[in-house]
């Protein structure tokens, strides 16, 4: 119901600021623009990837950085701790990795056009070809030194499976840091002002939190040992030391999605479960905690980047503040 | 020089395709009469599907921006600046405004963040140096979207024709090839939107604004990034004023230029964690 008083109300404010925003109707400018920009449109596009897409970053991180795990496990003999790496290597990057990238496609059914060209300027299509030989080596590892673990075949035919375990692993070890890594370069090349400001950070923060989470899934598996524990430590240390360094590169309205709205809180909140809290939790001894708190904080900071690419992508200051400097 | 009728390039019969000649769009606010032809000739002639009626307030435009299945998008500006000084009348300068109109397009750059984004080769550069989407190879992996600096492509959402898919403008790649002008440029009755060899159009370019400068449009500018990691593009345009106020990034970058730092740091990070994992094992064990 509109009654004289709100009509008085809008006669104000339509004499004060000079324009009434109704319902219904969006005037982002009338009758002139008082913001740069055409009338608050976007100047670059937002993403339009879902959740499958941080997902795909922690899965995808967790896999390749478990598989380095298995590497140093292999090479000092903690053979249970490689398998059970090498099986969270296989499950995390050789199957949920491969479903959540072809899920986040528009037409799934043309996955494979990824593998038509290698493309080394586009950090979509490396990652594409990183996965794939992730995989190719991920899993064979896996099977070879299963195959080995149990004694399958005699003499000869087993040191083959040695041998060829020993290098499928280095092999998934390899294009594991790559594969924990590229997804920093494969938003921070990109027009989106919060993303390009901070591609420095970003493949440090990913792979790191790919090597704390594959420390941390091992550990509640079961294998609470002083390595892993140290690389509990290590990882949590970096993200805090990268919280600081986030806290104090600021690009003001270039890059303020990091530090405002519901995406800066995401940021926040991931970085401190994976940063601080984890090496707090860690120091008292509460390892598991550590190590949950650290896998929660993986996830949601990979949740609140893509926040950050949606809200930076939709605020066209952020991208013409960016262009000033 | 304005109004060349049949005499145009945008009527002419023109063989570019066959010759390799780069071509381009020379868009000029100053005669644009917001007559939105060229939108509608572009959906008509390339099935782009009808995206829903919103209504945005924003002066005349309920368009908004170019996206997946807005290929032409005329923008209504609305400015409190005099256009130049042959517009005097009642309001003699005291209480100035100027109503400008441009057709907004893809700007087919010379180094092009969406052709060297996509993993899958189905943007490809064609012989009159335009960027072309390839609809039947592109999967839709979304990469395309942020990596173009003034935000022209995007993925087609479900329930339209052929979602999932990145799309715009093509230039007309399926006209040009037959010798005829997009579709666009044909339509505009004023010839705000050129078509033509892309050195003619420079040349064109540089003597209107010329010829616009003398004529009081003080703020009269050309828009061609060429100083920029984009280094040019084939649709350019000109402006009256800053190029933010028709939502177009002052200084684009192409995003490549990002990938040297991002990737050192990347093979930091992967050098760090081996040594890392290799460290933890070798003193803890």
């Amino acid at each position: 119901m509109t009654s004289e008083s709100r009509l008085e109300q809008l006669r104000d404010e339509a004499y004060g600021k000079g324009i009434v925003a109704g319902r219904g109707v969006d005037v982002a400018g009338g009758p002139i623009p008082r913001k740069p920009g055409y009338y608050g449109q976007p100047v670059v596009k937002p993403p339009v990837w879902t959740w499958e897409v941080p997902l795909y970053f922690f899965f995808g991180g967790l896999a390749g950085m478990s598989a380095v795990i298995a590497l140093g496990a292999v090479l000092f003999h903690h053979v249970d701790l490689a398998l059970a790496a090498m099986w969270t290597a296989s499950i995390a990057g050789a199957v949920l990795s491969p479903i959540l990238l072809i899920l986040d496609l528009g037409r799934p059914h043309l996955f494979l056009n990824m593998l038509r060209v290698f493309k080394h300027r586009s950090a979509m299509s490396m990652g594409a070809w990183i996965l794939s030989a992730f995989g190719a080596c991920a899993v064979p590892g896996l099977i070879t030194l299963e195959l080995h673990m149990h004694q399958m075949f005699p003499g000869a035919l087993d040191q083959l499976l040695r041998i060829a375990a020993g290098i499928f692993i280095f092999g998934a070890a390899i294009f594991g840091t790559l594969l924990s890594t590229y997804t920093g370069v494969l938003i921070g090349a990109t027009a989106i002002p919060a993303w390009f400001l901070h591609r420095t950070l970003l493949p440090i923060h990913f792979g790191t939190a790919g090597l704390g989470s594959a420390a941390a899934v091992l550990e509640l598996l079961g294998h609470r040992i002083t390595a892993l524990n140290f690389l509990g430590f290590y990882a949590a240390a970096i993200e805090t030391a990268l919280l600081i360094w986030l806290s104090i590169d600021k690009h003001g309205a270039a890059d303020r999605a990091i530090h405002e709205h519901g995406s800066g809180w995401l940021i926040r909140i991931g970085e401190v479960l994976n940063g601080p809290l984890a090496l707090i939790l860690r120091f008292f001894g509460f390892i598991p905690w550590a190590a949950i708190s650290f896998l929660a904080g993986a996830l949601i900071s990979r949740i609140g980047w893509i926040a950050v690419g949606k809200v930076s992508g939709s605020d066209p200051e952020s991208v013409f503040a960016a262009e000033k400097n | 020089m304005i109004g060349e009728g049949i005499q145009s390039t945008n009527q002419r019969h023109h063989t570019f395709v066959k010759d390799h000649v780069e071509v381009g769009f020379f868009t000029d606010p100053t005669v644009c009469i917001g007559c939105k032809a060229c939108e509608v000739a572009c959906k008509e002639w390339n099935h782009v599907p009808d995206d829903g009626f919103t209504w945005s307030g924003n002066s005349y435009d309920n368009t908004g921006h170019l996206g997946a299945s807005t290929w032409r998008h005329v923008m209504f500006v609305e400015q409190d600046r005099q256009k130049g000084d042959q517009i005097v009348g009642a309001t003699n300068g005291e209480d100035p405004f100027r109503w400008v109109f441009l057709s907004d397009v893809c700007k087919h750059c010379e180094e092009s963040g969406c052709l060297e984004a996509c993993p899958t080769g189905s943007i490809v550069r064609t012989e009159v140096g335009s960027v072309l989407v390839q609809h039947d190879v592109c999967n839709g992996c979304g990469y395309c979207v942020v990596s173009c600096p003034f935000g022209v492509i995007d993925r087609r959402p479900s329930p339209l024709p052929d979602h999932g898919g990145a799309f715009k403008c093509t230039f007309c790649y399926d006209r040009q090839k037959s010798g005829l002008v997009p579709a666009c440029a044909k339509v505009c009755p004023t010839e705000s939107i050129v078509f033509g060899r892309l050195d003619d159009l420079r040349a064109r370019a540089s003597e209107r604004l010329q010829h616009l400068k003398q004529n009081g449009y003080a703020d009269a500018q050309l828009y061609d990034p060429t100083e920029t990691s984009v280094r040019g593009i084939h649709a350019f345009f000109l402006l009256l004023g800053e190029p933010e106020a028709y939502g177009l990034p002052p200084k684009p970058q192409v995003p490549t230029i990002y990938l040297k730092s991002a990737w050192t740091s990347a093979f930091a990070t992967a050098i760090a964690s081996i040594i890392a994992a290799l460290a933890a094992f070798a003193f803890f064990t």
